[in-house]
């Protein structure tokens, strides 16, 4: 079977701290795969190197089936990202936005026109579609920003804490999307340290100082731990560690 | 402790912790006073000159030979007249003349003394002043050597060129004396304006604004905190900068120490004062930055007379100057170092200066809230 | 003097165009856990600012501790601590400095209230000459807790303390608190995660800067009227689709691994309880499991769900 994403003792040291130890782990095709850990854990080393913006110290990772330490500007361009810190623009329209990410990723000017519609009608933002991003409620923005994020139909999106702070109605719209993108074989990496995110992913990898603790699905995690939550899950495994 | 003590500590620390302000704080003074001191007043070669000599004799031809031949000068003009001089400056091709006598060798024989004239551009004091005490060297050179060859031998004296050196413009510009309080005046402006500004926007940036104003500490001690070791490093900085221009750079120092410091702190107070009524409007440190660097640092290199003359500069450009302290504060360093007067001369720019403080603190108190917006 | 700590009487505040608290009242009694529970942007921080005299409200007034929170903010502000949501203590000193300085701020000195943070200082005395910034998460969240409980006030204001801290310091933050309850202190704490509302003695649901419900943890989902099922299978997606399609009015939602199903019947909080349909009497957890069979799913389960803070919370937001 051919991964989405797999990584082989994959490490990074900085100087004489090791901020991801020897991390092995595999992804399946249109997977949802939840990456926690606490704040430090090394979950954002991990997927700095797992988006081809840190060269591993040593191990391996294939994105997509390519080599991140070897052609990292091939993963670049598979792989779609969104953060809840930033991925948009607020100082431009969200056509603008849209305009730009086709741009940036080499959609053809057609291709950018006709997918504009598309996402504007689905998301039914058309009434807002020449708006500043800034006058946009947050949620809007986040489905907007994920939606932005598979505009060049990348196989394999990361997600970095999608849905933390938002209200309870438009978390679940916004995982609606993600499991529609998964539907359609689009391999999802959620990162974050909020646990209650964690129950909505198929399968969660805990980290815990630059190591992956656990790794399972999380109605097996939740068993193993006897735990009630992922939160339980948590803190038992730090009482371990 | 005392609570305003208490928040004076806590700033000691911030400053001392962060060794980006202390470079700001002590890199930058010295720095800045070296490189305007080195940078804007070092190499001159082949240097265009003038030449009037009337007199044509051996002395003044030896001289004119000495001069060419250090090669620092190049004549570049054989003037024929006095009247010659200003299109030969205006033309901007000739950096100093050199004036002679009609009756330099005879004089300078029979008589012991001759005079000349050295004439520097003073658009360009920095280059000006070097390249006359270059030729000033030389000329005291060219002295010994004529008093010991053949002609000079019936003297029983060393005989004396008495060179007397003028700037076209305005006469008292002197580039050493010039930059030495012009980067006081900017250094101080930097450390007090600037640096209060950032640090109460940091303050509002990181959150913490908030806990202060939610604790009994009342406004003005915050903003007193604040400023009061900025008011105690500036102090020591413009030692500093003192020093250097005298120890270095022979910046003499003719007045009193004590109107000197006493000018500095009313300076500072300004500065301060309006650095505070800048943080009461900018919410970050970039803004902050921003807002002094572009309303402070640039009239301040620009407008008061640091770089470019006043003089020079159009009427309008000259009036937009005086709002700003630094026009004021140069001219009172520059009276209290050079010309050594004391306040019966300066009493009109420290008014000024007095002023512009009252205006200033008063506005940022009152615009210092109690509240968020 | 009343049994009331903080009074919030029709409060509304608004940023230009934008009104971030609308018509906002509460009462929150002596020693009590109070939740505003929202999320980002649901004007629980402008009620905090207003609450500790750092905004003034549009209209409306507020009390705290029995004072004016317009008139007596200086008298207001020796009486209350505050912790902002943002770790507002200053990185570049130590943990010992920070503390030293806001007793000092404050007139007091550490010994003197020691008693209050002991529970919490102990975890921080082996960092204390560390700098704040170079704190874990857990840390400096306990420091900024001493840090705003150092001149023993009597109204503590939690804006979000549980952001970005991990679950293991965020249980023991919430045990402190309830401990800090014990001890007279009254507390105000906000957050977006649902799950910490349980914590509170009472919670106010927060949505753009209007409450939508005010009671106990317990009150609230006690409220909830509608049938609510939790089904899960092998294919997320396509469950929540057909969730959906099962009977008119029915929502469904993904809800960790399950899917809650909410069907139409009484509604939650009218009056006069309507009739609850004919079509969602007959639904059962068997009718569900069938139905979803029928439409192919694998390892099917179905469970009679009870809500959760979040299903009120949903459900008060279709209102």
């Amino acid at each position: 079977m051919d991964y989405a994403i797999q990584t082989d003792h994959l490490t990074k040291t900085f100087g004489n701290f090791t901020a991801v130890n020897a991390i092995s782990f595999e992804v399946a095709p249109g997977e949802i795969f939840g990456f926690l850990g606490a704040n430090g854990a090394g979950k954002t080393t991990a997927l700095k190197m797992l988006t081809g913006l840190l060269k591993p110290s040593s191990g391996q990772a294939w994105v997509a089936g390519i080599d991140v330490t070897r052609k990292p500007e091939h993963v670049k361009r598979r792989i779609g990202y969104m953060s809840q810190k930033f991925s948009l623009y607020e100082d431009l329209t969200v056509r603008e936005n849209i305009r730009l990410y086709g741009g940036i990723y080499g959609l053809k000017r057609t291709d950018i026109k006709s997918k504009t519609t598309t996402l504007l009608e689905k998301l039914q933002l058309e009434p807002y579609a020449d708006q500043l991003v800034v006058g946009l409620p947050l949620g809007w923005r986040q489905k907007l920003a994920f939606s932005v994020a598979l505009l060049h139909e990348p196989r394999i999106v990361f997600l970095d804490e999608p849905t933390s702070g938002v209200d309870p109605l438009t978390r679940r719209q916004f995982w609606d999307l993600i499991y529609e993108a998964a539907h359609t074989g689009v391999t999802l990496m959620v990162t974050t340290h909020y646990m209650d995110e964690a129950e909505y992913c198929n399968r969660v990898s805990i980290m815990v100082d630059g190591k992956i603790e656990a790794l399972d699905t999380p109605r097996n995690m939740k068993k193993a731990f006897a735990a009630t939550d992922m939160d339980e899950v948590f803190r038992k495994l730090a009482r371990q560690a | 402790m005392n609570r305003f003590f208490a928040f004076v500590l806590k700033e000691f620390r911030h400053i001392y912790r962060d060794p980006r302000t202390m470079l700001i704080l002590f890199g930058m003074p010295v720095v800045q006073v070296l490189l305007f001191g080195f940078v804007l007043t070092n190499e001159v070669k082949d240097a265009n000159i003038a030449i009037l000599d009337p007199s044509k004799d051996v002395a003044s031809i030896r001289l004119t030979n000495k001069l060419v031949s250090s090669g620092y000068f190049r004549v570049a003009a054989n003037l024929q007249s006095p009247e010659q001089l200003e299109p030969a400056f205006r033309k901007g091709s000739i950096k100093l003349a050199l004036i002679f006598p009609s009756d330099f060798g005879h004089t300078l024989d029979h008589e012991g003394t001759a005079k000349i004239q050295l004439i520097g551009d003073a658009s360009d004091p920095n280059t000006a002043t070097t390249l006359i005490n270059y030729a000033n060297a030389i000329i005291l050179n060219f002295q010994q050597e004529y008093a010991q060859s053949s002609l000079g031998v019936q003297q029983a004296q060393t005989p004396l060129i008495l060179a007397e050196t003028r700037m076209r413009y305005n006469p008292e510009e002197k580039a050493v004396f010039n930059f030495v309080p012009g980067v006081m005046t900017l250094i101080l402006m930097l450390v007090s304006a600037m640096m209060t500004s950032i640090t109460l926007a940091r303050e509002k940036e990181l959150g913490t604004m908030e806990i202060l104003l939610v604790s009994p500490l009342k406004p003005l001690q915050i903003v007193l905190g604040k400023t009061a070791p900025y008011l105690a490093l500036s102090f020591l900085n413009a030692a500093l900068v003192v020093l250097i221009g005298m120890m270095v750079f022979g910046m003499p120092m003719r007045g009193s120490f004590l109107l000197l410091g006493f000018e500095c702190f009313l300076y500072m107070f300004v500065a301060l004062s309006l650095g505070i009524l800048i943080s009461t409007r900018a919410q970050t440190q970039m803004a902050a930055l921003f807002v002094s660097a572009l309303s402070l640092m640039m009239p301040t290199i620009v407008l008061s007379g640091f770089l470019f003359p006043r003089e020079s500069m159009p009427v309008f450009l000259q009036a937009v100057g005086t709002a700003f302290p630094a026009t004021w504060f140069i001219p009172i360093i520059k009276g209290v170092m050079i010309k050594g007067v004391g306040l019966s001369y300066l009493w009109k720019e420290t008014l000024v200066l007095v002023g512009m403080a009252v205006v200033f603190i008063g506005v940022s108190v009152r615009n210092f809230k109690s509240r968020l917006e | 003097m009343s049994i009331l700590s903080i009074k919030a009487n029709s409060l509304s505040k608004a940023y230009g165009t934008v009104q971030a608290v609308k018509n906002v009242s509460f009462d929150v009694r002596k020693g009590e856990i109070f939740g505003l529970i929202g999320p980002d942007g649901a004007g629980k921080t402008t009620l905090f600012r207003i609450l500790t005299s750092l905004l003034l409200p549009d209209a409306g007034q507020a009390s705290v501790d029995g004072l004016d929170v317009v008139q007596d903010f200086k008298l207001l502000r020796q009486r209350i601590g505050y912790m902002p949501g943002r770790f507002s203590l200053y990185q570049d000193l130590t943990v010992q400095e920070n503390l030293q300085f806001f007793a000092n701020v404050f007139g007091t000195t550490i010994e003197k209230n020691y008693a209050l943070i002991r529970d919490i200082y102990v975890q921080l005395e082996p960092f204390k000459h560390r700098r704040a910034g170079a704190l874990s998460g857990g840390m400096k969240q306990k420091l900024a807790l001493c840090c705003a409980l150092i001149h023993k006030p009597r109204v503590l204001f939690l804006d979000e303390p549980g952001t970005g801290v991990d679950p293991v310091s965020r249980k023991e933050f919430w045990e402190m608190l309830r401990r800090l309850r014990d001890s007279d202190i009254t507390i105000l704490v906000s957050t977006p995660y649902m799950d910490e509302a349980e914590l509170c003695d009472r919670v106010a649901l927060l949505q753009k800067g209007e409450i939508m419900a005010i009671d106990t943890p317990e009150g609230i989902t006690a409220s909830y009227q509608r049938p609510l099922f939790a089904a899960r299978s092998d294919d997320m997606y396509r469950l929540i689709t057909d969730l959906r399609t099962l009977e008119p009015g029915a929502d469904c939602y993904a809800f960790g691994e399950y899917a809650h199903l909410a069907l139409a019947g009484t509604a939650s909080r009218s009056a006069t309880p309507t009739r609850p349909t004919t079509l969602s009497r007959r639904t059962s957890t068997e009718t569900i499991q069938q139905y979803l069979e029928s439409k192919g799913h694998q390892n099917v389960e179905v469970l009679n769900a009870t809500a959760t803070i979040e299903d009120c919370f949903i459900e008060l937001m279709h209102d």
